[in-house]
């Protein structure tokens, strides 16, 4: 969600019980601007909260001038000082989907990759690097994998100019009521899969420049969002199963939408018998 | 000489470059001239379009109106936008004969039912009988401030709207103690979750389900003895199957054990309260093989395997059941047993220990023995007290197998931890611990609260200050399994009856040994007529 409007937004994503302590809203009050000035940033989300065992981690994400390039990430144990994260690595997200259970709240912790992957681990060792995965990595792959997964848009919030770069529709005034309740009104703000996949039918009825993302229509399984209506109606909250915690709000008629996720990190692998 | 003239019929000073038309040709242009071309350029902007029903001059005003109106920043990279967005308005307006029906967005009718949360019931005679017995109303907003302090509630807003609730659930049930125990969220719709005692003497036992059973026993015993007269005459009977179902574990007393507390749960603040049923250990036990979303609503089915006793109502009473057995804390000495009573292993009754001394916030956080469940566990059985389910089985009508039942099945008596433990004691998971303990804040310590986290139960959250303290739950309402969740496997065929002579198969006797038999049968009829012959010469 906008660092700017997190106070607001915050109020809309509170009906699952999570949010942030008074302390914490202001220190990121504080803090965020300043990681703005110092990165250079354009826009900077407050993407949410890992729960881990004995600490939290705090994830930002810097945008430039392109919304749909790779974003940089920054963790902070304490909202007030940020340190950035490397980008994601494909090697880095096979690994970290090997590891299971909750995280420990300490970036140096260390996972030790016999138990979980022998293979991995003797490949390591070859290669003269100790066979550990260390949790900064995991954070890494986690967010990479949720923003993926279930980081959504509503559709025309972001429009394609035609050199390709991605920008923000000044002319976006929110989805009307009846169609924030569909799925298909909501796209995912990453690299298209499904697009190529679509009829040419329904291709005929797409606006390059707004529908150039993947809807959640499509996704599998189905049934893995729940959409309500809270507060009679006047926010669409969108929660995804898949990975528990994570919260889209979107405001019907207005220019207000975001994500937060605030949950433990751990993929939902549960969900087909719980459906 | 070196501009190009103007060549369209729309572009501005078309048809000047004509003798008689150029702006320096005279000293005062001709006026009418000029207006000629401007009526001219209007004549071609007013022309409407053929297939769409619109003009160029009609567009430019409305898109000039609505630029001058709204002032974006940088119009010029959206003017496009602007003049698309414009074209689709006037478009629905002007084409559809149809008119959309007024839709009233649900918005009003939910903002209805708030502001009737407001109401104040102001009659005189309601005033005087609360004050004589006033129901704990809960302050929702204390509570709710404390726990704001680690991040984790409602809105303020909802905060207040379920206070008001709560209020409103006082004022119509007869209630003695009320709590706020919690959200859980579902796929269509969230539950807000009521803890409640109710006065004494006003619960009402459900009949119904008593009636519904003897009328259904009665019409299986007509059943079976029809069948039996008939197969009597004919043949001998099929061999029966000798499955029992084993005797049905009964659920605990309202009042004590699971069903201590009596919960209401509504969707949404304003809406009615709905009571839900008391819990059975069968519903416990199968609820703890199975993890489904709730949906929302109270009679969906659970389909699921082991199946489900009951619909959504009992799902969620028997989660809600588990999550306060395994997550309910409060300062340890915060209660205590009475002391007239002898310390039974299955001692429910607890009261608050006037002389409590609330240990420093920064104790509570660093050692877990400062907290103390002080709800029962529940035992594997389904129960908090164990009963023997074969004391029960002698009242059953179907007596045959029901002594050799006993004798089989003595199940061992479960014991759980007894009321008051030290969650010290709850067993983690792998690396991670039972419970997180955290100070709210830590540049503040003389005014930070202690927070406790479940791992086990990830939502369920409790606070700790001074003698304050407060148990919560945000959650979707399962477990916490760092396995991933196993379903049960389908049991193993049951034998259909019994294995007995004259229904098992035998083999058939191969031709050396058919042959062997036949021999020796020959040896023996040869002997015995020999012995005949031997007897007869006697004679």
């Amino acid at each position: 969600m906008e660092a700017l409007s997190l106070p607001a937004a915050l109020a809309l994503v509170a009906g699952g019980g999570a949010g942030l302590s008074p302390e914490l809203r202001a220190a990121l009050g504080a803090s965020l601007p300043l990681v703005q000035r110092d990165y250079r940033f354009e826009r900077v989300w407050f993407w949410g909260c890992i729960q881990g065992v004995r600490g939290a981690y705090y994830i930002a994400e810097g945008l430039g001038p392109d919304r749909a390039a790779p974003r940089s990430r920054l963790y902070s144990l304490n909202c007030l000082d940020w340190s950035l994260l490397t980008p994601a690595t494909e090697e880095m997200l096979a690994l970290a989907e090997q590891v299971k259970g909750r995280f420990q709240g300490d970036p140096s912790f260390e996972y030790s990759l016999a138990e979980i992957n022998a293979e991995a681990a003797a490949r390591m060792a070859q290669s003269g690097k100790e066979p550990v995965i260390k949790e900064e990595a995991r954070l890494i792959a986690t967010i990479e994998q949720i923003d993926r997964a279930v980081g959504i848009v509503p559709r025309g919030a972001f429009v394609k100019t035609p050199l390709g770069s991605v920008h923000e529709n000044r002319h976006f005034e929110g989805l009307p009521l009846v169609e924030a309740k569909k799925l298909s009104s909501y796209f995912h703000f990453t690299e298209p899969s499904n697009l190529k996949n679509k009829t040419l039918l329904e291709k005929a009825d797409l606006d390059p420049s707004t529908d150039f993302l993947d809807s959640l229509e499509h996704d599998i399984p189905k049934g893995s969002w729940s959409i309500q209506l809270e507060k009679g109606g006047t926010v669409v909250v969108l929660r995804s199963l898949l990975w528990l915690g994570l919260t889209f709000y979107h405001v019907p008629m207005t220019k207000q939408f975001g994500y937060v996720y605030f949950g433990t990190g751990e993929k939902n692998l549960d969900l087909p018998f719980m459906l | 000489e070196g501009e190009h003239g103007p060549y369209q019929p729309h572009e501005p000073g078309y048809g000047l470059d004509q003798p008689g038309y150029s702006p320096y040709e005279d000293e005062i242009p001709d006026p009418e001239a000029r207006m000629l071309a401007i009526k001219n350029a209007k004549a071609y902007l007013l022309k409407t379009s053929t297939k769409s029903g619109l003009n160029l001059y009609d567009h430019f005003a409305t898109i000039l109106t609505k630029i001058l109106d709204e002032q974006p920043t940088n119009t010029v990279d959206i003017i496009e936008t602007i003049s698309q967005d414009v074209k689709w308005a006037q478009f629905r307006k002007k084409m559809d004969t149809l008119r959309d029906e007024h839709v009233i967005p649900p918005t009003f009718e939910a903002a209805e039912k708030c502001k009737a949360l407001f109401v104040k019931e102001g009659e005189e005679e309601d005033r005087e009988e609360l004050d004589e017995e006033m129901p704990a109303l809960p302050n929702v907003m204390e509570t709710a401030f404390y726990f704001e302090q680690a991040g984790i509630g409602l809105s303020k807003d909802e905060s207040y709207y379920v206070f008001l609730a709560l209020k409103n659930l006082i004022n119509v049930q007869p209630i003695q103690t009320c709590r706020f125990w919690g959200k859980i969220l579902g796929l269509e719709m969230n539950y807000i979750i009521a803890e409640v005692q109710l006065r004494e003497g006003e619960e009402e036992e459900e009949p119904g389900e008593e009636g519904e059973e003897t009328v259904l026993e009665g019409e299986k015993e007509m059943g079976e003895g029809e069948e039996e007269d008939e197969q009597k005459e004919k043949e001998p009977e099929p061999p029966k199957s000798t499955y029992k179902p084993p005797p049905e574990i009964p659920k605990e007393a309202n009042g004590t054990g699971t069903n201590k507390y009596i919960y209401f749960v509504c969707n949404e603040p304003g809406k009615p309260w709905v009571k839900l049923p008391p819990v059975t250990p069968a519903q416990i036990v199968c609820a703890r093989q199975i993890k489904k979303f709730f949906t929302g609503r109270l009679d969906a089915p659970v389909v699921s395997f082991p199946p489900f006793p009951g619909n959504e109502a009992n799902y969620l009473r028997a989660q809600i059941a588990r999550i306060s057995a395994g997550t309910h804390v409060s300062p340890t000495g915060f209660y205590q047993f009475p002391e007239d009573e002898d310390e039974e292993e299955g001692a429910d009754i607890y009261e608050e220990n006037p002389e409590f001394e609330p240990p420093p916030v920064a104790e509570m956080v660093e050692s877990l023995a400062t907290w103390a469940h002080h709800v029962k566990g529940i035992l594997k059985q389904g129960r908090c007290v164990w009963i023997n389910p074969a004391q029960k089985s002698e009242e059953n009508e179907e007596e045959d197998v029901e002594e050799e039942e006993e004798e089989e099945d003595e199940q061992q008596e479960e014991t759980g931890q007894p009321l008051l433990t030290l969650i010290s004691e709850d067993e983690g998971m792998k690396d991670t611990p039972a419970w997180t303990a955290q100070a709210s804040t830590n540049l503040i310590p003389e005014y930070s609260i202690a927070i406790l986290q479940s791992n086990r139960w990830p939502g369920a959250y409790a606070f700790a200050s001074g003698r304050k303290f407060e148990n919560i739950y945000f959650g979707w309402g399962h477990k916490y399994n760092p396995e991933s969740h196993t379903p049960a496997l389908p049991p193993a065929a049951e034998t259909e009856f019994p294995i007995e002579p004259g229904i098992t198969e035998t083999v058939d006797p191969t031709v050396e040994e058919e042959m062997a038999f036949k021999a020796a049968q020959e040896e023996a009829l040869a002997e015995a007529e020999e012995e005949e012959e031997e007897e007869g010469e006697d004679d």
